[in-house]
């Protein structure tokens, strides 16, 4: 798998440029001059309410909605015009319900755009069996089975695997969580980040939910009616700092809990706590208890993971018995945990801590209620002044264009 | 002479007025087939032209057939031509309504899906639609045979083939001894034709409509 990822085509970047769809017999566009690039590996999400004219715009991408104005350059090269098959079958396409042909097995929906392409049996063969490993569904068990043997998560990922199957550079996703479950689609979500991270393909991904654009995007476009950016930027910024009521009002309450989301465990200060290891003499551990100023230290046990935390009184009233003494520890966070799982276990531990694990569970240090609270105000301060300089840019952009146009000079971008 | 004494003597005609039978109904299906899926792949994604096949069509399988393959004699003369002519005609209504309503009924999702991975129209039609919508048109297949086996009875007052030639002398004769075993032994034939014909759809059914979509 891994060889052949190394050699897979990544991304292409994508510029729209003043897109539109208008309907006959419809005044207002469906999708008014939607101008944007996006870069070569990246991974945008449209989110916006129904009826914003996202899919449309997702749609005229692949040219499945024909656009009645503007252009739209894939990897550089104007696609507006060639043929929309030949487009197509290097453009990925995952829709909400995988749109797998219920007709055919797993392996020969799969393998339909590669012997499109005319690839030979043999490699088609091969390429099913390394797209079934690297959405995480053995080949063997999987192949010969029909759409409607699957259970909606697996058939998502047959899906997905469909879309990637030709390694196209681009990958069009319109909805394509959208009907599973909950807990599956987070699975899904997971997958996915995974598998852009093996992978580097340029994303569009339509959604409705704020939560998942969060999750994915490495830039979110926030649209509105008639598909009208009304902010695109990086998920941190459009939390700390929504462009206007439109946006402030999609992204919802408690935006600061969800930035908690975008934050690892790994990326803010975990403090050093004293520790003892069950083999430890006592006399040790006393030392160590009196030596630490704090009242309390972290047993581990054999292996260096987390086991108990051991109080002052602890081992007085356990009469010296390491077994008895202490309260042994419950939960932990890795250091790949959201700060809002950490939160969650930092709130749920009755001294407001917890221990933070690496490889194999052990041991690596600890968060508590303070350090959280004080890496979120830092990190909202940075995004804040991020998103201050970033909308400064724009609106100098913006005032650079306007000054173009006024001499005569056309819509041309600002550089 | 009972019934099964009538059928020792004339097993030999019987069975050629069977097989003729059979024949008849058999080309004329595959020639109704042919035409049927054809006017529903060329109508089905125009709302009127759908509908005016269908109409058509449907007009076709109202005239009698006595009445049809009268007003076919003096056109294509007599015998095995009006013959095929009127059971082509009639063998089309079920098959291209259901052919028309298959197509229509294949899930617009899927085909989104088809365009959207770069299947060409052609593409689309052969890999995805038409499998889809196989089911459904097998279903009218067999509708239609079943109507063209007793229509294929009348043939034989235009001089055609088949099992209608013994029902037809029978009434012709009433009240001669053999009449009754005639006529009965014609349409028994038929029927039992018939049933052959469905058990044999049962297995083309299983044979062809993918496991994915069988019910």
């Amino acid at each position: 798998m891994s060889e052949t990822t190394a050699t897979a085509t990544t991304g292409a970047t994508i510029e729209l440029e003043n897109l539109t769809k208008r309907y006959p017999g419809n005044p207002q566009p469906a999708v008014d001059n939607v101008s944007m690039e996006i870069g070569a590996g990246e991974t945008v999400v449209f989110v916006g309410p129904s009826g914003c004219g996202k899919s449309t715009t997702l749609k005229m991408i692949n040219r499945l909605i024909e656009p009645t104005g503007g252009r739209i350059r894939i990897g550089g090269e104007d696609v507006t015009d060639i043929d929309p098959v030949k487009l197509r079958r290097k453009i990925g396409y995952a829709i909400q319900s995988s749109g797998l042909f219920p007709h055919l097995t797993v392996a020969q929906n799969i393998a339909l755009v590669p012997r499109m392409t005319g690839w030979s049996k043999a490699r088609t063969r091969d390429r099913v069996e390394e797209m079934l490993d690297l959405v995480g569904l053995d080949p063997g068990e999987f192949r010969h089975r029909y759409p409607r043997q699957l259970s909606g998560g697996q058939q998502q990922r047959v899906g997905v695997a469909r879309a990637l199957a030709a390694d196209p550079p681009v990958l069009l996703m319109d909805e394509p969580f959208g009907a599973v479950d909950p807990i599956t689609r987070d699975h899904l979500q997971d997958e996915l980040i995974r598998l852009q991270h093996e992978l580097h393909k340029t994303i569009v991904f339509v959604t409705h939910d704020f939560d998942e654009a969060i999750k994915l995007g490495d830039r979110i476009a926030v649209l509105r009616e008639r598909s009208h950016i009304a902010q695109f930027d990086t998920p941190e910024a459009i939390l700390t700092n929504p462009a206007d009521d439109f946006v402030s009002g999609f992204v919802g309450a408690g935006a600061a809990l969800k930035r908690l989301n975008l934050t690892r465990v790994r990326d803010v200060g975990i403090t050093d706590y004293p520790t003892v290891t069950v083999d430890d003499p006592l006399q040790h551990i006393f030392d160590r208890l009196r030596a630490s100023g704090s009242n309390e230290i972290l047993l581990l046990d054999r292996r260096g993971r987390p086991y108990k935390w051991l109080r002052r009184g602890d081992l007085m009233r356990a009469k010296g018995s390491l077994a008895r003494a202490g309260t042994p520890v419950h939960d932990t966070v890795t250091r790949d945990a959201t700060l809002r799982d950490a939160l969650e276990a930092v709130l749920t531990d009755n001294a407001g801590r917890v221990a933070v694990t690496g490889r194999r569970g052990a041991y690596e240090g600890v968060v508590d209620m303070e350090t959280l609270m004080n890496s979120v105000h830092e990190m909202l301060e940075a995004d804040r002044l991020d998103a201050l300089a970033h909308q400064h840019d724009l609106e100098e952009a913006r005032a650079e264009r306007t000054r173009a146009e006024q001499e005569g000079r056309g819509g041309e971008p600002a550089p | 002479m009972t019934f099964w004494e009538f059928l020792g003597s004339r097993h030999q005609q019987l069975l050629t007025d069977a097989g003729q039978h059979a024949s008849a109904v058999f080309q004329c299906m595959v020639v109704a087939t042919v035409l049927g899926v054809l006017i529903g792949v060329a109508t089905y994604r125009s709302e009127w032209a759908g509908n005016l096949a269908t109409v058509a069509t449907s007009t076709v399988l109202t005239i009698p057939s006595l009445a049809m393959i009268g007003l076919l004699i003096p056109i294509v003369g007599l015998g095995v031509p009006p013959t095929v002519t009127a059971l082509t005609l009639y063998g089309l209504l079920p098959i291209v309504r259901n052919a028309i309503v298959g197509l229509r009924g294949v899930d617009p999702s899927l085909v989104d899906a088809a365009k959207g991975i770069g299947m060409s129209r052609t593409a689309r039609l052969l890999r995805v639609e038409l499998p889809l919508a196989w089911p459904p048109v097998l279903t009218g297949i067999r509708v239609s045979t079943q109507m063209l086996m007793g229509i294929a009875a009348i043939a034989a007052y235009a001089s055609g083939p088949g099992l209608g030639n013994e029902i037809f002398r029978g009434i012709a004769s009433l009240g001669s001894k053999n009449a009754l075993n005639q006529v009965l032994a014609g349409t028994l034939g038929i029927i039992v034709l018939a049933l052959l014909f469905d058990a044999a759809y049962v297995l083309l059914g299983k044979l062809t409509i993918p496991r994915g979509i069988r019910v």
